[in-house]
């Protein structure tokens, strides 16, 4: 009995921290965006390998134009999690497509002998390389505002993935008498609600490559789950290391409370 | 109750160092034949689950120094690199900041434990006392090594609580740049914070040996408040350290650590903050600062104070009921008047010490609330207003109730003896 | 009450249960001991992005003959020489007999031990690719492409003067052994890729002369 109810102290105790926790920190203002059934959520959940091929692709050809990705280097779309995993290249640097994505980008390196930089052909071990050489710059081409790095951003956000995909799908117009300055647009979930960004995805913007059809929500989904695998690439790993860990525990706590209540048989206390 | 050591040293070689370093002795007249209580319950726990996390701490904090650059330019991204390319770093830095709340977790049940049963009361005022020096330190600890990710409320939590400081008449100022290490915070600070926050645990660990030793003079307290007897009489009321006390404190250490897990592998940035995922920026403040949750308490009591009362300002008053909040632990020993240790022989205070825990609770509510907001959406009633109140309780808990129902309550009728008030022969 | 002395085992229960709990309690420690030391080990291997730059692809397209390069691979210099007809015939016209070191020092997979000839050392005769640190004391040696190759005319270390040859092989000086040569192949005509996989190293050529 008495340590059920030290047990169940124990959960009150780590459920009313985890409610206090979510109450002052999900209040980042802003409305709550709908939750979305993500298939990476929950303790079993997985990243869906084929979103992020996808996402990816929404990623270079719409977001990359302004949003830098400085956490991320080509080669962690091949390693393990990543959306060009291959088991027959188990160092990501040797992945064909990890390198011809590489490859397909000119990287600032240098300076060469003669002092000068000098552009080259991107390879794995590159970072993804920013759209802007810096914030002012940055800045300057978007009206003042700065287009923030990707590669946090769903962490970075009250509510996660939830959040980016309400951010990206949830443009209107403004209702009656709301004043939008020039170059601001009305977005239902950004705090405060006029945005400078503009409506960044539309239906059939891209191709994609596995042909699946490229309405808005489906793009939108995709390049969350791409930012969210971005954000946290170990997440598969840290669940199913998890499940092992709290297994063991579990078997141990058993015989340790077996041992205990040997020990204690005859003991009144 | 330490008795005359039973250690007897077997072969040869123990016997020769004995004579020289009686090192295994000390360990086996503090650990195995360490006389107990035979009455304690689960709350005592928490002493071992506060030691097993010291460690983790440690451990995990030194590994994680062997990774991390104490600068402002590269400390945002080399936390980073921690979490994705070094070898389980992501696991070890998870471990780490949970570690923290779940170290703090731990450290206030063991001191509302340390309140209902009147563990500070003599011959343990200085095991108390020390306590509250170790809880301090905790606390500058956590604070320092907060900042050392350097994101939004890294940056922003040490500009907050740093121009506390200046608060302080005439030297405030100074004080602060000192801090600093410049104008405001900066390079040095972080660098600097790393420092102390590498520091501090050894220290915290120093602190701990003292606690365990005044621990062991007078021997645990227990949930009836009796000391156990001494002679022959003794074994009746104890029961030796070892298997009894190692085994019950592994089992609850192991409980303690599945939650731990649960936090570390599922929810590894639930009881940290989205904005310190934003690298800082001196030019950018978060909408709300919030410190992180086992402060928040404190900063509730901080944001309480908003009059001037006499010639102190409300931000001295307010930093002044912050340190008074904690530095009131230091003196409690003496501000209870009762000879009664557990509450369970205190019908009244009883009641005044939950709605004291209740008040802690609320207090830690309105830190994380904008005052300005209404608590439940009650027009009219901010959370600036509860905060007032919370903190007016919390003050009078200690400098009103506990002095005055030493006087005027009348105790329940307690056991003759621990072994009366196991065997229910009350 | 009957623990008076706090002694287990005379509480009557059958004793193999007991003992195999504790042994089983004794074992998951030892066991949660060993995997949590683990990753704390593993931590202080080389990360991800430091393996990520364990193997390089150098274009040697442009080396022009009697010309060399030096690259960094690994946080340590590689030459790269692409050898002259001269320089070939000068490296193979070398007795083994003359060689203190007569090892090749080929880390290449299958390579371990063979004797020193130029042919040993080289994939294709026109590149030769050696690590850049002395034998002795890890000096930098300096190099004929700026008139500072020695008594051979190829590599020297000015540090305790010791004198290599066109085929990178210690001749005279204190060091003790050949300058190595690492891991490589051509993974193309004109690229050199250093740092292989065991894949790359089956097919990457090399074979005793």
């Amino acid at each position: 009995m008495k340590m059920f109810r030290f047990i169940a102290a124990g959960l009150a105790a780590a459920l009313s921290l985890t409610a206090i926790g979510s109450t002052a920190y999900a209040a980042g203002g802003g409305t709550k965006p709908p939750s979305h059934e993500w298939h990476h959520a929950g303790p079993f959940g997985t990243y869906d390998r084929h979103a992020i091929q996808r996402g990816f692709q929404v990623y270079q050809e719409i977001c990359a134009s302004c949003h830098a990705l400085g956490q991320m280097s080509f080669r962690n779309l091949g390693q393990r999690g990543g959306p060009f995993e291959d088991g027959n290249f188990p160092n990501p640097n040797d992945n064909p497509i990890v390198m011809q994505i590489a490859a397909s980008y000119q990287i600032m390196d240098g300076p060469n002998d003669d002092g000068d930089m000098f552009e080259r052909a991107g390879i794995p071990a590159d970072t993804y390389p920013s759209p802007f050489e810096n914030e002012q710059q940055a800045r300057a081409s978007n009206g003042g505002a700065y287009p923030p790095d990707l590669s946090l951003i769903v962490r970075a956000r009250g509510y996660g993935e939830d959040y980016i995909y309400g951010l990206l799908t949830g443009y209107h117009d403004a209702p009656e008498g709301y004043d939008l300055a020039p170059g601001q647009y009305y977005n239902d979930y950004f705090p405060g609600n006029a945005i400078a960004m503009a409506p960044p995805i539309m239906d059939d913007m891209i191709t994609y490559a596995d042909g699946t059809e490229a309405t808005m929500e489906q793009m939108a989904e995709d390049v969350t789950v791409f930012l969210t695998w971005v954000g946290d690439p170990h997440m598969e790993a840290r669940k199913q290391t998890g499940w092992m860990v709290l297994i063991y525990l579990f078997i141990f706590t058993i015989i340790v409370y077996l041992a205990y209540r040997q020990i204690w048989a005859n003991v009144k206390h | 109750m330490s008795g005359p050591s039973t250690y007897e040293p077997k072969s040869g070689f123990t016997r020769w160092l004995d004579s020289r370093l009686p090192i295994i002795r000390l360990g086996w007249d503090s650990f195995v034949d360490f006389p107990t209580p035979r009455n304690l319950n689960y709350w005592w726990t928490f002493g071992g689950i506060l030691a097993v996390f010291l460690v983790i701490q440690i451990v995990t904090g030194i590994i994680l120094a062997m990774h991390y650059v104490p600068h402002e330019l590269y400390a945002f991204d080399s936390v980073e690199r921690i979490r994705r390319d070094v070898n389980y770093g992501w696991m070890i830095q998870s471990m780490h900041a949970n570690g923290a709340s779940f170290f703090f977790v731990a450290v206030y049940l063991h001191m509302f434990r340390g309140l209902y049963y009147g563990s500070y009361k003599a011959p343990r005022e200085v095991l108390w006392i020390l306590g509250v020096v170790i809880y301090l330190l905790m606390m500058a600890t956590a604070f320092m090594g907060y900042v050392l990710p350097w994101g939004q409320m890294s940056y922003w939590g040490a500009i907050v609580i740093t121009n506390l400081v200046a608060a302080v008449p005439f030297v405030g100022d100074a004080i602060r740049e000192w801090l600093w290490g410049g104008f405001s915070v900066g390079q040095s600070t972080l660098n600097r914070f790393f420092s102390l926050h590498y520091l501090l645990p050894f220290i915290i660990a120093g602190v701990v040996g003292l606690h365990i030793w005044a621990l062991h003079v007078p021997g645990n307290g227990n949930p009836v408040g009796l000391e156990a007897r001494k002679g022959d009489d003794n074994k009746k009321d104890t029961l030796p350290f070892h298997p009894y006390y190692t085994v019950k404190d592994a089992f609850a250490i192991l409980v303690y650590l599945m939650v731990f897990c649960v936090f570390v592998f599922f929810l590894p940035n639930v009881l940290g903050h989205a904005d310190n995922f934003i690298e800082a920026n001196p030019l950018s403040t978060p909408a709300h600062i919030v410190p992180e949750w086992y402060f928040l308490p404190f900063y509730a009591i901080l944001r309480a104070v908003t009059f001037d009362i006499g010639p102190i300002d409300a931000k001295l008053g307010g930093v002044l009921a912050m340190f008074g909040a904690i530095a009131i632990l230091f003196v409690l020993p003496w501000l209870d008047t009762s000879k009664v240790r557990s509450m369970r022989y205190r019908p009244l205070t009883r009641w005044f010490f939950g709605f004291f825990v209740v008040a802690a609770l609320g207090l830690g509510w309105c830190g994380a609330k904008n005052p300005d907001d209404y608590v439940l959406g009650m027009t009219g009633f901010k959370f600036l207003y509860l905060g007032q109140f919370l903190t007016l309780y919390y003050f009078a808990y200690f400098l009103v109730i506990l002095p005055v129902m030493g006087i005027v309550e009348k105790p329940k009728k307690r056991p003759a003896s621990i072994e009366a008030a196991v065997l229910g022969t009350a | 009450m009957t623990e008076a002395n706090g002694a287990l085992g005379e509480d009557g229960q059958e004793p193999s249960r007991r003992d195999f709990i504790y042994i089983a309690a004794g074992g998951m420690a030892a066991v949660g001991g060993g995997l949590v030391v683990w990753p704390f080990i593993d931590q202080m291997n080389p990360a991800a992005d430091t393996l990520a730059l364990g193997s390089i692809r150098v274009d040697v397209s442009q080396l022009l003959p009697g010309s060399e390069m030096t690259v960094m691979w690994r946080g340590a210099p590689v030459f790269i020489r692409h050898r002259t007809e001269e320089e070939i015939a000068e490296a193979r016209n070398v007795e083994l007999s003359d060689l203190p070191d007569q090892d090749a020092r080929n880390e290449n997979a299958g390579m371990e031990g063979v004797p020193a000839i130029d042919a040993n050392r080289v994939l294709r005769s026109e590149f030769l690719i050696v690590k850049g640190n002395c034998t002795h004391l890890g000096c930098v040696p300096t190099s004929q492409e700026t008139n500072a190759g020695g008594e051979y005319d190829a590599w020297y270390c000015p540090c305790h003067g010791s004198h290599y040859d066109k085929s990178a092989r210690i001749r005279r000086g204190p060091a003790p052994e050949n300058l190595p040569v690492p891991d490589y192949f051509f993974e193309t005509e004109a690229v050199v890729k250093l740092g292989l996989s065991d894949d790359e190293s089956a097919i990457a050529g090399w074979t005793v002369a």
